[in-house]
């Protein structure tokens, strides 16, 4: 149960800046909620539904994305590199999988509060989605895919300037092009199909059809929880390969 | 305690360490000295299971160093060199942090913690973010958080870098009493008045290699324990003998210039470096 030590210090300070992350975790989805939800989605119908009611699934998954990742991503990237506070777990007797564990659990609380936020926003938005066992699901899944994929870049990463390299070459381009803000329907078959190559697709898909009520893809949820475990594990590896 | 056989490590074709082998009793404390870049830490991230060895092998409390990193880990307590303190924790919250990564049962934790807290003087601070520490308060901190889990071996890398001549002393006082409880503790430094001050015995270490291992009264014994300097055009040349007379002499013969002086003095450890290593440094 070490995992439980590592989480309940990343819960400490959760709970220290909860009301920091929760206003600067507004921002964005205000914007992009305003943006392409009130703004630009007025009037226009995307797959049968209200444009609003089709792109915040994608907000959601988008957003747990960026949160999930950077808060494991960038703060792992310092703890070994500036503060090197990262050591005090590879020197305690504990093993890779917990101090992994540990940490990307706090990178889930922290996707599921962003996750929260922008559902709160989009009712008050007028939105109508439903909250239900997938969509919670695929959010903690999502969640947890982005915060191991942060353990893992953080790992292997470095440098602070190739952390940001990251982010724009993989993260933000899958923001906007994973089916998060337009439907994948009547694409060409090639741009649909490498599109279906970014995780975070298959999290919009899952997300849009738990909370428009349409049939759940369970083959993507089965794309996505390969790609969750697939990161979790490669980061325990990288987090034990670290002492040579 | 520790024990090092051929301990080699290379990052890529730059040899950190080389051939490294040397034995730490229990309770000894042990310095390990050289000049920046020697391999000190290097040498201690390998026996704290942070770098793996390129060859030969380690014990540290009996236990293997790649074999078994966790026995390692438990019977160890690190002070790094860099102060990697949780700066958004306050000081108690990372003891007991640490305490808990270490599994140290609760009803000993409390005790601890205000135990340790005393003793290294931060009580007043206990509740205070660690952000806002000066830098002796975070060292004195990290020495006690290497303390925290009743560590049998303690590895100190420059435990007293950067610190006033007040916390110094504080410091060499800790290590001290940690010799009087038992256990055994390596450091490394690169003041030699520390390791002569502390350490039962120093080994030298230089470009990796170790080149010299005794106590420092051995050491300064095997130089010549007086130390003629004689100036002459601004410069010191330095020569070592083992009686006062024999000292005096060689002055009173060399500085006969009226330009010229002499002094002798008791040799120290940083002359046995400088022989050494060839290199002065501060």
């Amino acid at each position: 149960m070490d995992f439980l030590v590592v989480f309940e210090r990343e819960l400490l300070t959760f709970r220290r800046r909860f009301w920091r992350y929760l206003f600067s975790g507004m921002v964005n989805p205000l914007l992009l909620l305003t943006a392409f939800g009130w703004g630009l989605g007025r009037g226009i119908q995307l797959e049968g539904v209200s444009y609003l009611n089709y792109v915040v699934p994608g907000i959601i998954a988008l957003s747990a994305m960026n949160t999930s990742f950077t808060s494991v991503g960038v703060t792992l990237n310092i703890s070994r590199r500036y503060t090197k506070t990262f050591e005090n777990y590879l020197v305690a007797p504990i093993a890779a999988h917990s101090i992994v564990l540990g940490k990307v659990l706090g990178g889930v609380l922290r996707g599921l509060l962003s996750a929260t936020i922008i559902i709160l926003l989009a009712f008050l938005y007028g939105a109508k989605i439903n909250i239900n066992l997938a969509a919670i699901a695929t959010i903690l899944i999502t969640s947890f895919l982005f915060a191991s994929l942060g353990m893992l870049v953080g790992m292997i990463i470095w440098s602070h300037e190739d952390m940001n390299t990251f982010t724009t070459l993989f993260i933000t381009p899958m923001m906007f092009l994973s089916g998060t803000f337009f439907s994948l329907q009547g694409m060409p078959a090639w741009v649909a199909s490498l599109i279906k190559l970014l995780p975070l697709t298959h999290a919009s898909l899952c997300l849009r059809a738990a909370m428009l009520g349409r049939e759940f893809p369970v083959v993507n949820f089965a794309v996505l929880l390969a790609f969750a475990l697939s990161f979790f594990f490669a980061s325990i590896v990288a987090v034990r390969r670290s002492s040579e | 305690m520790i024990r090092l056989d051929g301990l080699t490590k290379y990052y890529g074709d730059i040899r950190a360490v080389h051939n490294l082998s040397f034995t730490v009793e229990k309770g000894e404390v042990f310095g390990l000295l050289g000049p920046n870049g020697a391999g000190k830490t290097t040498t201690i991230r390998m026996l704290t299971t942070l770098t793996k060895p390129t060859s030969g092998r380690a014990w540290v409390a009996g236990h293997d160093v790649v074999a078994e990193p966790l026995a390692v880990k438990r019977s160890i307590g690190i002070a790094p060199q860099h102060l990697n303190l949780d700066g958004e924790l306050t000081a108690r919250e990372n003891l007991e942090f640490h305490a808990k990564l270490y599994h140290m049962p609760r009803h000993e934790r409390g005790k601890r913690i205000s135990e340790l807290l005393g003793f290294v003087e931060l009580e007043k601070r206990a509740d205070d973010l660690v952000e806002g520490f000066s830098g002796g308060m975070k060292r004195r901190l990290l020495i006690a958080r290497a303390l925290m889990h009743r560590p049998r071996v303690l590895f100190l890398d420059e435990p007293t870098v950067g610190l006033d001549p007040v916390t110094r002393r504080k410091i060499w006082d800790l290590i001290r009493s940690l010799r009087s409880e038992g256990v055994t503790v390596l450091l490394t430094t690169h003041y030699i008045e520390e390791a002569e001050q502390l350490c039962d015995r120093v080994g030298i270490i230089n470009e990796g290699q170790l080149i010299a291992l005794d106590s420092p009264a051995n050491l300064k014994r095997k130089l010549g324990n007086f130390a003629v300097e004689v100036y002459h055009e601004g410069r010191a040349e330095r020569r070592f003998f083992p009686t006062r007379e024999e000292a005096l002499e060689y002055g009173a013969e060399h500085a006969r210039c009226k330009a010229c002086d002499f002094s002798v003095r008791e040799t120290n450890l940083e002359d046995v470096f400088i022989e050494l290593t060839g290199r002065r440094f501060e």
